[in-house]
């Protein structure tokens, strides 16, 4: 029977708190909302997510990818093909984008299901990220968030059963983008509420509810996707759901609404608080609605290591002030692509796929060092590279050697910290730090690898790993 | 059989153009500047010139400064159909030119030549060299690294290292650049010729921790140039000629900074070179046979650690030796940098290995501008460039002397 097998889940580490906004704009705004990083976009916070529901399973037995997001890097061209890459995944796999819609998310659980229940897949890995703008100086603003989730779909293990599900589509438009657009647009939540969510999200979750043979008493966590904060609060009265007990917090306080991601963050945050037996009904709302109801099983305890939503949402790094997400976001035009415009040549970032998408070294058979990039001669004791093997090291970590602070690069992140790690197990990796407190770096820190943007050059976004201090620790 | 350099090739002139933002002169202006000096100097016509070697560090790149060739040369002086050619090392290439016009004479090919060290940085638009050169996996791999970026992890391994807090290493580092400020205060030619403190220094705008802005050198335009002959010949054109006694170039093979051993406080291509050129030159004891260094301090850093690997104090003992033994200053045991160095001279990159030599051969000749800093008894001079970045250098050292 296919199930979910492993979760995970990404929050990148800068935070607004929404006091900024208020400054900024006026108006009212608690807590605080996750930003992407300057060099982060849905595709690299969805390999966060897919390597952290991946540890301690063997990538090579993936079948599918699915991805889904509303805010892919390109408009033609695959982004699962970049996260199955950056995962490390087999390249004969079935990688699938899911987009455009708000429940993208839940529709690529269901698909994933499917291919195994199917037998066209054993192992589907679903990645669900999102990085939406609103308009400045809107509620929306200020609501947005940005996250991702991914689940490990098989048939042994299972983590979490799937007892019922239901699926309807309906062409209401409450939010969009066109396809030129960067923001969304929207109309009155009211229609939203009264002709879309309320009636649509009751059929869905009473058919999931039939077809799952529970009642409202045995859901001990109900996760309800809510365009806004409020309107997921008008299911659970009608349902009769305890909103102490049985609701599960979207973290609209501390993250904001992730998009396709709201409803899977939610869920692996409930599942990083279930226990054996718990019943778990996920409800999603947008172009129609999906309902899920879930069983979580004794193998719940084998997830403890996942960083999840948990780990993540407490390690952060505040935003100093409006301009600096601003400069994240791309909101405005900004300097720094005035001068020196970098070229990129396709071929060689081709030529060199392992490296940059995998991140694989090499390791010489006669000296046995780990050297990354792979040259063409051991730097170590010139053996020829025919002595060579390939090295996955993505999964390393290590500790900083040095590093220098540069004030004067176009990094829109500044400053620019390049840094020198040596991975515990051999191998040296000099690189840009990211996701750092620049006032807490100093040699020796403990490292890890994450997959990032590097730049933008004539249209291509040029993608690599980083270093950065380990989170969560 | 193999032949040492060794008193071959003499100096006979050297030329210097201001260095300077000289938003008054172009990459061929400068060139002429500096060879008219040193034809001048040399008491040569440009007619009797054989060949000549020009070295320019960025000329091909984003630099707007004509065709990355030797024409850029021989347009500019007008040489007629000789030979002359164009090498780059990246900050070597200025040193490139005299050896390669070094050997030209060695060959006895030739034996009257040319070389010219030259570089146009200020008509880019933006301070600084922006970031520097692809490597095979630029621009991606090794993004954003400009050089006061790759320099400073030099810094911070260093303070590290010999258990330096930031603000002892910072006053270590300071005192370097008041050094050098005083004596390019003194240097009618150099660019930067403010005296400061070290107060001022510590307390500059920041540029890349651990780095400020007086830990860096100028961003300079600039050109030196050379007339070599054979030694055999020198004492035709003049007395007081100079004589090249070693060159080295200890090319690295460029992956230290992916080398796990690497911890970035020392330079084991400079190492190796001053090691080469000092058996070359018959130098058994630098710091007591060497009367100048003129070496590669395109930040503070830089010096610090170029005197620890060309063996002018021991690992570790710069301090001691520079600021409490004071041995780096004009009349200290070991002078260090009295041009003001690439700091406060100005480093336009192709110029500043010939205008090493320049410095050498001045301060033998004992025609310093200014006598406050000419070095009493000058013996041998070294002239020492890294081009590349901490983990990728190509140092080149010459030494010269009296014949």
């Amino acid at each position: 029977m296919a199930g979910i097998v492993s979760f995970g889940a990404y929050v990148p580490i800068y935070r607004l708190s929404r006091e900024i906004l208020v400054q900024v704009w006026g108006g009212k705004g608690k807590g605080e909302k996750a930003v992407a990083g300057a060099d982060e976009d849905s595709v690299t916070l969805g390999v966060e997510a897919a390597r952290d529901c991946l540890k301690g399973f063997d990538k090579k037995k993936v079948d599918a990818l699915y991805f889904a997001t509303t805010t892919a890097p390109y408009k033609e061209k695959q982004s699962a093909a970049i996260v199955a890459a950056a995962c490390d995944l087999r390249e004969d796999i079935r990688a699938v984008d899911v987009t455009n819609s708000l429940r993208s998310g839940t529709v690529a659980l269901t698909m994933a299901l499917d291919a195994v229940k199917s037998g066209s897949a054993k192992t589907a890995l679903v990645v669900v990220a999102d990085t939406r703008l609103a308009p400045p100086d809107t509620m929306y603003e200020s609501l947005f968030g940005d996250g991702a989730a991914a689940f490990l779909i098989g048939n042994d293990d299972i983590v979490v059963e799937i007892e019922g599900s239901s699926s309807f589509a309906a062409p209401f438009s409450d939010y969009w983008r066109l396809d030129s657009d960067k923001q969304i647009r929207w109309w009155e939540e009211r229609l939203c509420r009264e002709e879309g969510f309320v009636p649509y999200m009751t059929n869905a979750i009473n058919q999931a509810m039939k077809a799952a043979k529970v009642a409202v008493k045995d859901i001990s966590k109900a996760v309800i996707s809510s365009p806004d904060k409020g309107m997921a609060g008008d299911i659970a009265k009608k349902f009769k759901l305890d909103p102490k007990a049985q609701v599960q917090d979207l973290m609209f306080d501390n993250i904001g609404h992730t998009g396709c991601a709201q409803v899977p963050m939610a869920l692996v945050m409930a599942l990083q608080n279930a226990k054996a037996g718990n019943k778990i009904l996920a409800a999603n709302w947008a172009d129609g609605a999906d309902a899920l109801v879930f069983k979580v099983t004794d193998k719940i305890s084998k997830m403890a290591d996942r960083r999840g939503v948990k780990v993540y949402l407490a390690s952060k790094v505040m935003l100093p002030n409006y301009g600096k997400y601003m400069h994240f976001r791309e909101l405005m035009e900004f300097e720094h692509e005035l001068f020196f415009e970098r070229r990129t040549a396709l071929a060689e970032v081709w030529r060199h796929r392992n490296l940059y998408f995998r991140f694989y070294g090499v390791k010489c058979g006669k000296c046995g060092h780990i050297i990354v990039p792979a040259p063409n001669t051991c730097i170590y004791c010139q053996a020829d590279e025919k002595n060579f093997t390939e090295v996955p090291l993505a999964d390393k970590r290590g500790k900083l050697v040095t590093y220098s602070m540069d004030v004067r690069t176009r990094a829109i992140d500044s400053p620019n910290v390049l840094a020198a790690v040596n991975f515990h197990d051999g191998g040296r990796f000099f690189s840009q730090m990211t996701d750092r407190d620049t006032e807490k770096l100093k040699v020796g820190l403990e490292m890890e690898l994450t997959f990032r943007r590097i730049h933008m050059t004539q249209g291509i976004y040029n993608y690599f790993w980083k270093c950065r201090p380990v989170r969560g620790e | 059989m193999r032949e040492s350099i060794k008193d071959k090739v003499s100096i006979i002139g050297t030329g210097c153009t201001k260095f300077a933002e000289r938003w008054d002169a172009d990459v061929e202006d400068l060139i002429k500047e500096a060879v008219d000096e040193a034809l001048a100097d040399a008491g040569v016509e440009l007619k009797d010139i054989q060949a000549g070697w020009v070295g320019t560090g960025r000329g091909s790149q984003q630099v707007p400064m004509g065709p990355p060739s030797a024409i850029i040369a021989t347009s500019s002086l007008q040489t007629q159909y000789i030979p002359f050619t164009r090498v780059e090392n990246l900050c070597c290439a200025g040193q490139e030119a005299v050896r390669a016009a070094a050997f030209g004479i060695a060959s006895k090919c030739y034996d009257l030549v040319l070389a010219i060290g030259v570089e146009k940085l200020k008509d880019t638009g933006f301070g600084g060299l922006g970031e520097m050169f692809p490597g095979p996996w630029q621009p991606i791999y090794g993004a954003f690294g400009t050089p006061p970026g790759r320099y400073a992890m030099a810094a911070t391994a260093y303070f590290s290292k010999y258990g330096l807090s930031p603000e002892e290493g910072k006053r270590i580092l300071a005192e370097i650049s008041v050094k050098s400020h005083y004596y390019g205060a003194r240097n009618p030619k150099a660019h930067l010729r403010r005296e400061i403190t070290v107060e001022e220094a510590i307390n500059a705008p920041m540029i890349c921790w651990p780095l400020g802005l007086y830990d860096c050198c100028g961003v300079t335009d600039g050109a030196s140039a050379a007339v070599l002959v054979p030694s055999s010949d020198a004492r035709k054109y003049r007395d007081d000629y100079v004589n090249i006694k070693a060159f080295s170039i200890a090319c690295g093979p460029g992956w230290l900074k992916e080398d796990e051993r690497y911890d970035f406080t020392y330079w084991r291509e400079t190492q190796e070179g001053a090691k080469a050129a000092y058996a070359e030159a018959g130098i058994k004891d630098p710091r007591k046979e060497l009367s100048l260094v003129e070496l590669h301090d395109c930040f503070s850093i830089a010096e610090l650690i170029a005197c620890e690997s060309m063996f002018l104090c021991p690992p570790g003992g710069f301090k001691e030796y520079f600021t409490e033994r004071r041995a780096y200053y004009h009349d200290g045991e070991m002078p260090v940098d009295v041009s003001g160095g690439l700091k406060s001279f100005g480093h336009p990159i192709g110029a500043s290995g010939a205008r090493e030599i320049a410095e050498c051969v001045k301060q033998l000749q004992g025609k310093v501008e200014e006598p406050s800093r000419q070095i009493a008894n000058f013996e041998l001079g070294l002239a020492h460039n890294q081009g590349g970045h901490p983990g990728r250098f190509v140092p080149g050292i010459a030494i010269i002397g009296r014949p």
